[in-house]
């Protein structure tokens, strides 16, 4: 079985600031890392991959450095690794950056499951997989939290909804996003970490790929950033205590205050 | 300081920095208060490849030396020593298989070892027999393909919670010292059993136990080496464990400055941070001093050791005087330096400075080492026959 982990370097959340005047983000001084999600990406691969004799490929589109998240991901466990970097991929929105994913996994061929974060800790869009596995014409499941059974055609998995839970059988190949319940990414180890240290990283370009410019990058956008800002402070928050009862009757009273209609 | 170490000298020292940082720094206090073993850091740090830091590769283990072992040990004792003691112990008790253990018995317990799989624990000291490891009073006594092994090791660490142990019994009273020798037990070796809990001053998170044995069979082929050189087996075990322990000194030492002069930097009196003030600086000039005086001692003395130098025992004793005393002062001191605050639970350094106090007392107290280095002292400027004045 052959799984492809799709990953993104974020500048680590803890640390980021906005510069108040052009409205970006200070990535000066800000480590960076690898989003959060898609740790929990990896290590449903490996969890497959302890039970199995799968081969695991990680891929990311970023500048060079994104190499660093790439040699990360290697020293946990993972097989393979191959960086889509490209000046032509500078500025793409989820569009163009679902476009350059699932051209690498066609150049990859013989994939039988795609693993993503749910969403990436700077853009919070939780696009990139769904598009993705739209792209590659094959059924995709989000916020998956545990990987229920295997076999050579199917994956039953379940998923959290704000609802409940609801457990899916996916026919292969498929895509699946990954939320945090399905279990602490796992250290790298030793072994593992002076592989990757050593580890040759295969860069695809958009001309590796078979990709023409317009179709990636700014050009191959539908949606742009025109202005970021820190949204003004709206109306004052009340913190209500005690016990539900109390509660209750407090916030009623208060609503009846702001002459709430209907009460 | 940068002390050349080679790229996978420093790769250890960064895996095991992160595990101390991410995995370790969050529970320590907790697994302290309740005296829990640490299991899942010792799950964690088997993953990571770091228990068989010093076995041979055709054993299973990462094919490195003492100082490999000692980098990993250090970062793990920055975070708590209590964790970083169950994790070197498992070393002192894979010593004496590795120095003298049969091809047969180290293929069959060091591979699991070297992977975390099992812990290994030593078994050496007694009510009677501390310092006086001659007094040994537990015995092993032949019967066919079995030795029958009879008495009661105290103050194990990682007792009950190991698989393998070394343990030291009497095969020949008659012949004093040469009267002692060194078996493998399994845990679940008939007639092999634990006494409670020991509850500790400090190093609450690792385990000690009593282990009792009454008519414990165990099959002959465990005999490490052969009968009559326990002695020097365990000799030759401190010799390579004591750096390890000084590399716990040194990364307790290490904490507690770290904690001491953040601390210092943000605490303002008098309107000033503490820092600002000589008193303050001293203390804290004089813990950096000590422990990178430590560190350094630590590193020669691993990389010296890996080559079996005729000095051993003496250089191995430095290791652990040093370090245990640094770390008893600097952990003093960083309690010292945070004041009310650091006598607090709220902050790590009590428990550092609780913890510290193991360091001058086990695997041969400061006293014995001291021992050790002046009889060696002795001998070496016997052997000398030129004057120096």
């Amino acid at each position: 079985m052959h799984i492809v982990v799709c990953i993104k370097q974020v500048p680590d959340a803890k640390n980021v600031r906005i510069d108040p005047d052009t409205h970006t983000l200070v990535r000066q001084g800000v480590e960076s890392i690898v989003n959060p999600f898609d740790l929990f990406a990896v290590e449903a691969a490996l969890k497959i991959k302890d039970a199995s004799n799968a081969r695991i490929t990680v891929i990311t589109m970023g500048p060079p450095q994104a190499e660093e998240a790439l040699r990360d991901v290697l020293s946990r466990g993972v097989d393979d690794a191959v960086l889509l970097s490209d000046r032509a991929f500078a500025g793409s929105d989820t569009w163009a950056t679902s476009t350059v994913l699932a051209a690498a996994i066609r150049k990859l061929g013989n994939v039988d499951l795609i693993f993503c974060g749910k969403q990436a800790i700077d853009g919070d869009t939780a696009q990139v997989g769904p598009e993705t596995a739209t792209m590659l014409d094959i059924p995709y499941a989000t916020f998956v939290k545990k990987i229920e059974s295997l076999d050579e055609r199917h994956l039953k998995v379940t998923r959290q909804t704000d609802e409940g839970v609801e457990v899916w059988k996916v026919p292969m190949p498929a895509l699946i996003t990954v939320i945090k319940e399905m279990g602490e990414p796992r250290m790298p180890s030793l072994r593992h970490k002076m592989r990757a240290k050593k580890a040759e990283i295969s860069v695809w370009g958009a001309a590796d790929l078979g990709l023409d410019h317009e179709a990636v990058g700014l050009s191959g956008s539908y949606t742009q950033v025109v202005r970021v800002f820190s949204p003004s402070r709206r109306g004052n928050r009340v913190m209500i205590q005690g016990s539900v009862e109390e509660q209750v009757e407090e916030l009623y009273k208060l609503l009846k205050e702001a002459k709430v209609p209907g009460l | 300081m940068d002390y050349f170490l080679t790229e996978e000298q420093k790769m250890i020292q960064e895996l095991s920095a992160q595990i101390a940082k991410e995995k370790i720094r969050p529970v320590r206090a907790q697994l302290d208060e309740n005296e829990e073993f640490p299991w899942e850091i010792m799950r964690i740090l088997a993953q990571a490849d770091l228990f068989g830091l010093y076995i041979p590769e055709e054993y299973g283990g990462m094919g490195g030396g003492i100082l490999e072992n000692c980098l990993a040990i250090e970062q793990v004792a920055q975070a708590c020593i209590g964790i970083a003691t169950s994790f070197a112990a498992s070393g002192l008790g894979a010593y004496p298989i590795l120095l003298y253990g049969s091809e047969e018995l180290k293929h069959r317990y060091l591979p699991d070892i070297a992977s975390g799989k099992r812990l290994s624990a030593f078994g050496l000291t007694e009510s009677g027999a501390g310092s006086d490891v001659s007094s040994i009073q537990t015995t092993a006594v032949r019967d066919g393909d079995h030795y029958i092994l009879n008495g009661t090791k105290q103050w194990i660490t990682n007792g009950g919670e190991a698989e393998i142990y070394s343990v030291l019994a009497i095969t020949d009273r008659s012949k004093g010292p040469r009267g002692a020798s060194f078996f493998v037990v399994e845990k679940g070796d008939p007639g092999f059993s634990f006494g409670k809990k020991e509850k500790k001053l400090g190093i609450r998170a690792s385990a000690t136990r009593e282990l009792i044995f009454r008519d414990c069979r165990v099959p002959a082929d465990r005999l490490i080496g052969r009968e009559g050189i326990g002695f020097i087996i365990a000799m030759k075990t401190f010799d390579k464990s004591r750096p390890g322990i000084g590399s716990l000194g040194v990364g307790l030492s290490q904490g507690a400055l770290d904690i001491a002069v953040e601390y210092a930097r943000k605490r303002v009196q008098f309107g000033k941070p503490i820092i600002s003030f000589q008193a303050i600086q001293h203390k804290l000039a004089d813990m950096a001093i000590k422990t990178e005086a430590a560190r350094a001692l630590i590193y020669c003395s691993a990389r010296h050791m890996d080559t079996d130098p005729p000095d051993a025992s003496k250089v191995a004793a430095m290791c652990k005087v040093f370090t245990g005393d640094t770390a008893m002062q600097v952990t003093t001191e960083a309690v010292q330096v945070l004041g009310g605050y650091g006598y607090m639970q709220d902050y790590p350094v009590e428990k550092m400075m609780r913890d510290a106090k193991i360091l001058q007392i086990y695997e041969g107290t400061n006293e014995i080492q001291r021992n050790i280095i002046g009889q060696e002292l002795n001998k070496e400027y016997g052997r000398i026959k030129e004057s120096f004045f």
